[in-house]
């Protein structure tokens, strides 16, 4: 009988909602919140964006004139225009030169750390691209304001070093590392079954890299050089500091442009707030954000490809 | 047998093309780097000479071209600590949902997108943001906080990956047999995955440390100004900070002497790099230590 | 060697069971690891499960302790009532694990120190008092026979110790939760046979204090140790009954006597 009671009052005790199970409902709760702040700030910045540009979307806005005219003239007495094709092939050559310098070194980099290099050399070349990494891109502008500057005047005898080479390279030195990083992760993402079975097979390194490795990891190295794109693409003290800052489609590496980042950095701050200069800013700010979003997505959806393989 | 082993004349242009290739890959490599530590060299080279004390703990003077930096310095140190107070309770909150409350599906799937995404906006697009958001709709104008809550969101990413990845660390076994033990979900995260993730978690608030410290587009229009006769009082107040102090004594101020920017510049990548290391070391010592 | 007079409770009179097993099924997507598992276990009797490997005991085991919250893909069907209660109708989940003390095949030391694994799900019930944790904490590793081993070193990191030590230690963790349900599975695999023989003889006392499953692979095992022991074959329960019963040749399946007789398996 004994027993029985006891079983009994086991029974009522075990399934009892007590203190704990309500601490971790509230905990879950309060994690949960972290979990979506994410999203929420991701369409908070797109609404507030939108919002604060408005104003200029459905007044002075005109798609072909904001997208095919060359002429940025914000602040003109007579007739304000507002294109920024001048501005985008300013962003568009300096991130094109970037990646034509980042893309070879930062995929060559990454196949000697992640394939040849051993032991000390491996870990001294990681942590230097981390590092790399980690330079503010102030610091990168600075340096190719007063560094790089006057070594494109005294190399090429040209008027001006701040121009599409100067901005091109610095942004190259700049993505590189991060590229490198990501690459170097994917092709240690590739097993090294492969690698040993084509060795085997009596294939010679670079072979192996060549046939096995490369092919294997594609997807993530397309994802790490689309990554570099949207950081070139989104960079703004670097280019500020290193173009010139002159509007003007480029037919030239020694021509000085401007870039879409840099031009809200540099006229942001003279607007009134809601002036349909500051709003056509705004403006210029949401096709940033747009076009980023969508070159992140490609290449997220690009790493999950190889992840899935 | 033996002649299989013999270099055939395939392998030995094999052989010769691995090499050609090795070195090519190498040389890339050198290239990547050693230019940028001529550049570092160039740096401490032409900066070294303004650093003393005096330029760390003294105001700017004479239209900033002579004096020190402390204004700036001391900002950028209050609108990292202020972001960090935002930015890490709610990074490791996501985290710790993600890794360990997250269910397989396609709402996680779009959270990690809206991380992903959060790191890949660009700079002057959270700047804008941090204008509209918090400057003028929630009335902050531009403060340290409002500088500080749009570097937090900016850096968000930085300490969910480093969070999740640590927490992510710990086998899932432990979990388990803690679990079975009747353990709730949160008993076993405070108890067990949190005391084993808190070194990896700190390497990544130092990473984000570094990042933030080194920003300046976002903080551009939200708080930080080129020049203030006083320290601010309160994070309702303006600030210097020094990566926007770098900007406006390369490129604002007329008649500067060529050493104050290279000054500016090498405390700032120093302050980076330093806590750059410090996580780096972190993790190599947190390797370095088995406890299981 | 079990008496009679040990054999637990007689399940003709009307003690109600311990745990009720109702037509079980539990699959890994398509793959079915147990079938339609019918078995009453009373309370205080050691009830052993024997079966070769794939047979469906350790599936049997995580569904009881609802360990198929763990796993997306473990899917079972039927009801599990512990005291009367339907399991797999709990609110708090938590609570119910608390009751039941698990041991799995392989061993798992927590980071933490010796004491505090030992200490934990005594801490975790809210026992904050120094000299009650110690009582505790001794017992419980001397009753899984490792307290000589570890009483000078109850600071060092449980999840550093030997395999054998990490698994007797799992035990004592489990009866720090002072279980109501206590579920070995291949306990023994990792330890010595004279280890062996000491946990053994303490299961046997704490029969008194709980009721115990017992699955292994050692078909002698089970005949010390259980009164009523279940035999398992590809996910069916093919014979059911006092243990001494299926070892004397009491069996309603051919291939239980094949498996005790070594057979097979």
């Amino acid at each position: 009988m004994k027993k029985q009671t006891l079983a009994a009052t086991k029974v009522s005790d075990f399934d009892r909602l007590n203190r704990d199970w309500y601490i971790d409902k509230t905990v879950q709760a309060l994690v949960f919140i972290g979990g979506i702040s994410a999203i929420i700030f991701i369409i908070g910045i797109f609404v507030f964006i939108t919002k604060e540009g408005f104003g200029f979307l459905v007044g002075d806005f005109s798609f072909k004139e904001f997208f095919f005219s060359p002429n940025w003239r914000p602040t003109s007495e007579n007739r304000a225009t507002y294109g920024i094709l001048a501005l985008v092939a300013g962003t568009a050559s300096v991130t094109g030169l970037a990646m034509l310098v980042a893309i070879p070194f930062s995929l060559g980099t990454a196949i000697f750390i992640a394939e040849f290099a051993t032991g000390k050399t491996r870990e001294f070349l990681k942590i230097t691209v981390e590092l790399l990494a980690a330079i503010p891109s102030v610091v990168w502008g600075f340096i190719g304001l007063a560094i790089m500057n006057p070594l494109i005047i005294d190399i090429f005898d040209v008027p001006v070093g701040l121009n599409v080479l100067n901005a091109g390279i610095i942004l190259g030195l700049m993505a590189a590392p991060i590229m490198t990083s990501i690459a170097e992760d994917a092709l240690k993402a590739v097993p090294d079954r492969y690698r040993e079975a084509a060795e085997a097979m009596g294939a010679t390194r670079w072979q192996v890299i060549y046939k096995v490795v490369l092919p294997a990891a594609k997807n993530g190295l397309l994802g790490a050089v689309l990554l570099g794109v949207g950081r070139g693409f989104g960079e703004t003290m670097a280019v500020l500091m290193a173009t010139g800052h002159a509007i003007n489609i480029p037919t030239s590496v020694f021509d000085s442009v401007r870039a879409l980042t840099a031009t809200i950095a540099a006229e942001l701050g003279e607007t009134a707030v809601g002036s349909p200069h500051y709003q056509a800013l705004f403006t210029i700010g949401n096709s940033l954000f747009i076009i980023t979003f969508i070159i992140n997505l490609i290449a997220d959806l690009v790493v999950r490809g190889v992840r899935k393989g | 047998m033996k002649t299989m082993f013999e270099a055939t004349p395939i392998n030995h242009k094999n052989l010769g093309r691995q090499k050609l290739f090795r070195f090519l890959l190498g040389s890339m490599t050198a290239l990547l780097i050693f230019p940028v530590i001529l550049i570092m060299g160039t740096l401490i080279y032409k900066g070294a000479p303004v650093i003393s004390f005096d330029f760390l703990f003294s105001n700017p003077t004479n239209g900033m071209t002579e004096g020190g930096i402390f204004p700036a310095l001391l900002g950028t140190i209050l609108l990292v600590l202020v972001a960090l107070l935002a930015s890490v309770p709610l990074g490791v909150a996501a985290a710790i949902y993600l890794s360990e409350y997250a269910p397989d599906n396609w709402f996680t799937r779009i959270i990690n997108l809206a991380i992903i995404n959060l790191a890949g906006v660009p700079s002057i697009v959270h700047a804008l943001f941090g204008l509209g958001a918090f400057v003028i709709f929630f009335r902050f104008g531009t403060s340290i906080l409002a500088a500080s809550l749009t570097l937090a969101i900016m850096t968000l990413p930085v300490v969910i990956v480093a969070t999740r990845e640590s927490l992510q660390a710990v086998p899932m076994a432990f979990r388990e047999a803690c679990w079975n033990m009747g353990a709730t979900r949160w008993q076993t995260i405070r108890r067990i995955v949190l005391p084993n993730a808190i070194t990896g978690i700190l390497t990544g608030v130092i990473l984000e440390v570094s990042r933030t410290s080194g920003e300046t587009a976002p903080i551009m229009f939200t708080g930080a100004v080129f020049f203030l006769p006083f320290l601010p009082q309160g994070v309702f107040d303006q600030t210097m900070a020094l990566s926007l102090h770098l900007f406006v004594v390369s490129t604002q101020v007329p008649e500067m002497p060529e050493a104050v920017p290279y000054g500016v510049a090498l405390v700032l990548i120093a302050l980076v790099l330093m806590m750059n290391s410090l996580s780096i070391a972190l993790r190599m010592y947190l390797r370095g230590k088995k406890k299981w | 060697m079990v008496s009679q007079e040990n054999a637990g409770p007689d399940p003709q009179t009307n003690t109600p069971a311990k745990l009720h097993v109702d037509d079980l099924s539990i699959h890994y997507g398509s793959h079915a690891a147990l079938e339609h598992v019918s078995l009453d276990i009373q309370e205080n009797e050691i009830f052993g499960i024997i079966g070769p490997a794939n047979a469906g005991k350790t599936s049997f085991l995580k569904a009881i302790n609802r360990m198929d919250m763990f796993d997306p893909n473990m899917k079972t069907r039927g009801s599990i009532q512990l005291n009367g209660h339907n399991i797999r109708k709990v609110r708090n989940v938590y609570g119910l694990r608390s009751r039941i003390g698990v041991v799995f095949p392989l061993p798992v030391g927590l980071p933490l120190s010796v004491y505090d694994n030992v200490a934990l799900a005594p801490r975790l019930r809210g026992l904050k008092d120094k000299a009650e944790l110690n009582v505790i904490v001794e017992r419980c590793l001397t009753r899984a026979a490792l307290w000589d081993e570890v009483k000078d070193r109850l600071d060092s990191l449980g999840s550093l110790l030997s395999g054998g030590q990490q698994q007797r230690l799992t035990i004592a963790r489990a009866l720090s939760q002072e279980p109501e349900l206590l579920m070995l599975d291949e306990f023994s695999i990792a330890v010595d046979p004279v280890t062996t023989m000491r946990i053994e003889d303490v299961l046997k006392e704490l029969k008194s204090e709980m009721t115990i499953i017992l699955v292994t692979n050692l078909v002698q095992q089970a005949r010390r140790l259980a009164d009523r022991t279940a035999f398992f074959l590809e996910g069916k329960c093919l014979d059911i009954g006092v243990t001494e019963d299926l070892f004397t040749g009491e069996v309603k399946d051919q291939r239980t006597r094949d498996y005790v007789e070594g057979r097979f398996g």
